[in-house]
């Protein structure tokens, strides 16, 4: 076992080194080439000529759901990872109801671009529906207000008292998004949301119902997004951030201004919830308030500390990951042909991959943590410091 | 507001028997709060195996949701054997989860985070599972009690569902503050919940102590999975997760880790969300619950009456 892991280490190492002396050319030629195949990735034609097995059934494509579907879901939730990473893996902050973020952009765009949004029909506040393009920059700037706002209370509380507090902020953006007389319409919803511009060639729209450009253009902002935030974290301000990670009362002492950039952080944050929000109504073309649960606020947490709190990369593995393993697991009932139904003492049990999923991914969280509770891809300090604690523990013990 | 003035008593009265379900849910965050220092997520999910363990229980004895209400003696009986079969169901899952999902973190000392995500590894598990195993069916509650008003003062009624989810809530809360007060087990919990690894110097076996705190506050969630289900009249496998965030609420309003504080955080919670929906309506119930959360943590950020389990404040 721990030869294996040892060996498994050393290869990691290695590669990592390899592609750390490469010449810049051929590193940023690796990076473009990976971007192509993230481009790729919902193609099935793609799968198909490179000649992988099993037929029908290709073993990464999902077969329940369309697989550039679960693509875009992967990347508005990847952005969300990328936004919550900020608050809890860089700051430290504990924040259990992200998905409100979420909620405030997707809302903002609903209200503002739907025909059937209560401000055209009942309150006549505005003339006629906004395009998506320009309600998105509203819905992003709303959501970073938002975040100011409920930060400016709660970021005085520590640790779990924020926690708390910042679930019931998203429980009760829910409840107002639940009023039937209100502007948000309750579960009956706001349909028939914009789409972001654009036209083919021949006149149609690019955006409609196919999810392929969405997920082109989520894939987009998140690799903009990326070098925006590892940018911001090798900044001034991301040193704050860690700082107050590591020790807040020390950091205060070092002349951080941490309340300040407490704010910072959520709101930043926020902000990229907001917009994933957005892309997210604007492919949706519906939201109601059901959309918004708060298990969503757990599995985006989820995300960030089983990918690795604290590291971009591991943001991004992990909110691919929470979408794509149950959608995956999904769809290897039809690939080894598992049944769907016994029966026991008369009574039938659905025991389809789809059904199960959620129980074999609580499975999965349990045991990766165990063995990695750093992360599966840590920030290189943050697992140090694991380290010290684990032999710290041996010494206790 | 008339609505509050007119219906107080009644008001009072429900508001009460929720918050002591409540209390008893929040015990339980608390007491793994006090001494590990960690929202135990899958407590809820817990909470809703009692729910269950009570309904099977009593369809052992034939009753079903339709069945006709049993005497009051027999209904006594049956509600007392439901509170001892949940609890013990709840007590094992509750050490489970401990065993499980938080003692193999502990054994690394991996950082507290690590510690919420096994949680919500647990909290999937137990409630997919469950649902798995019902077909997410919901299921009813056979009806135990008379519903009529057992007395009357004025215009303030008890009906004697009301009376025994109190009843029971109070002695439960009476007997876990003797325990942890006044037993030698409960100075283990005091001690622990103190300073962990002092404690194991003085010979407290710091991993048996906190089994029994998982196993306590399994015991409470039983006893309040019976009493809402006979109040709530239905269950379902994510049933847990409205209770077990109200309660958390609940245990963080009191101050966490505080057994006093949970209970007395409850029992507000309850009241509060009942009078906030007289005003302002039904639909803003649990809109109510945390906006008292929010509003009090801003002015006593520790909640109402501090975070302690037998803790001299630093």
């Amino acid at each position: 076992m721990t030869d294996v892991r040892t060996r498994w280490r050393d290869f990691r190492h290695g590669v990592s080194a390899r592609f750390d002396r490469l010449p810049k050319a051929s590193k940023i030629g690796l990076i473009v080439v990976f971007i192509v195949f993230l481009y790729a990735l919902p193609n099935k034609g793609f799968y198909e000529y490179l000649g992988l097995p099993l037929g029908e059934y290709i073993p990464l494509y999902t077969t329940r759901n369309d697989m550039a579907t679960v693509l875009f879901q992967c990347g508005y939730y990847i952005l969300l990872a990328l936004g919550l990473n900020i608050v809890v893996g860089y700051a430290g902050l504990l924040d259990l109801g992200f998905f409100g973020f979420f909620a405030v952009g997707a809302y903002t765009v609903a209200t503002l671009t739907s025909p059937r949004s209560k401000i055209f029909t009942e309150y006549n506040w505005l003339e006629s529906p906004w395009p998506w393009l320009v309600a998105l920059p509203i819905a992003i700037a709303l959501s970073l207000l938002a975040g100011v706002i409920l930060g400016w209370p709660v970021l005085r509380l520590r640790g779990d008292y924020l926690a708390i507090v910042t679930l019931g902020f998203a429980e009760m953006i829910r409840i107002v998004a639940q009023q039937n007389d209100w502007i948000f319409n309750g579960d009956r919803g706001i349909s028939e949301i914009a789409h972001p511009p654009g036209k083919n060639a021949d006149g149609s729209p690019i955006f409609a119902f196919d999810a392929k450009p969405y997920y082109w253009l989520v894939l987009t902002v998140i690799i903009g997004m990326v070098f925006l935030i590892r940018n911001l974290v090798r900044s001034r301000v991301g040193r704050a951030w860690v700082a107050i990670r590591e020790d807040e009362d020390a950091a205060e002492l070092m002349g951080v201004p941490t309340y300040k950039f407490k704010i910072w952080a959520f709101a930043m944050g926020a902000g990229i919830g907001g917009f994933s929000g957005a892309l997210w109504a604007g492919q949706a073309n519906f939201v109601n308030a059901s959309t918004f649960r708060l298990e969503q606020s757990i599995l985006v947490l989820a995300a960030v500390l089983l990918g690795g709190a604290g590291n971009i990369g591991g943001a991004i593995l992990g909110g691919f990951l929470v979408i794509y393993v149950p959608e995956w697991l999904r769809s290897i009932g039809d690939v080894f042909g598992l049944p769907e139904n016994v029966r026991i003492a008369g009574e039938p049990y659905d025991i389809s991959a789809t059904n199960l999923r959620y129980l074999f991914f609580g499975i999965i969280l349990i045991v990766v943590m165990i063995f990695r509770p750093q992360g599966l891809w840590p920030n290189r300090r943050r697992a140090a410091e694991i380290k010290d604690r684990e032999k710290e523990a041996m010494v206790g013990a | 507001m008339n609505e509050l003035i007119n219906g107080f008593p009644v008001l009072t009265v429900t508001g009460l028997t929720q918050g002591a379900i409540y209390a008893l849910v929040a015990l339980g965050y608390t007491l793994v709060y006090g001494v590990l220092r960690l929202i135990n997520f899958a407590h809820s999910d817990v909470f809703m195996i009692g729910t269950f363990g009570a309904i099977w229980t009593w369809s052992a004895f034939g009753f079903d949701a339709n069945s006709p209400r049993p005497s009051v003696g027999g209904a006594l009986g049956l509600i007392a054997l439901a509170i001892v079969v949940a609890a013990i169901l709840c007590g094992i899952f509750a050490m489970l989860v401990e065993v499980t999902a938080y003692r193999p973190l502990r054994a690394r000392n991996a950082p507290p985070l690590a510690f919420l995500i096994t949680a919500i590894g647990a909290s999937f598990v137990l409630s997919e599972g469950m649902a798995a195993f019902t077909n997410r069916r919901q299921f009813g509650v056979p009806a135990m009690l008379p519903t009529d008003p057992l007395f009357s003062i004025g215009s303030w009624q008890v009906t004697p569902l009301q009376l025994t989810t109190i009843a029971v809530a109070i002695l439960m809360m009476v007997a876990l503050d003797w325990f942890v007060q006044r037993t030698k087990f409960g100075r283990g919990i005091r001690a622990v919940a103190q300073d962990a690894n002092t404690a194991a110097l003085m010979g407290v076996n710091k991993n048996r102590v906190i089994l029994l705190v998982f196993l306590i506050g399994g015991l409470m969630a039983g006893v309040a999975a019976v009493l809402s289900d006979m109040k709530a009249a239905s269950t379902r496998f994510n049933v847990g997760f409205l209770i077990g965030l109200k309660a958390f609420a609940a245990a963080v309003l009191g101050g966490i880790g505080n057994l006093r504080g949970a209970a007395l955080g409850g029992i507000l919670l309850g009241l509060a969300e009942n009078y906030g929906s007289a005003v302002f309506g039904t639909n803003f119930r649990d809109f109510i619950g945390f906006l008292v959360l929010i509003l009090l943590l801003m002015f006593r950020p520790t909640g109402l009456l501090g975070e302690s389990l037998g803790r001299a404040r630093a």
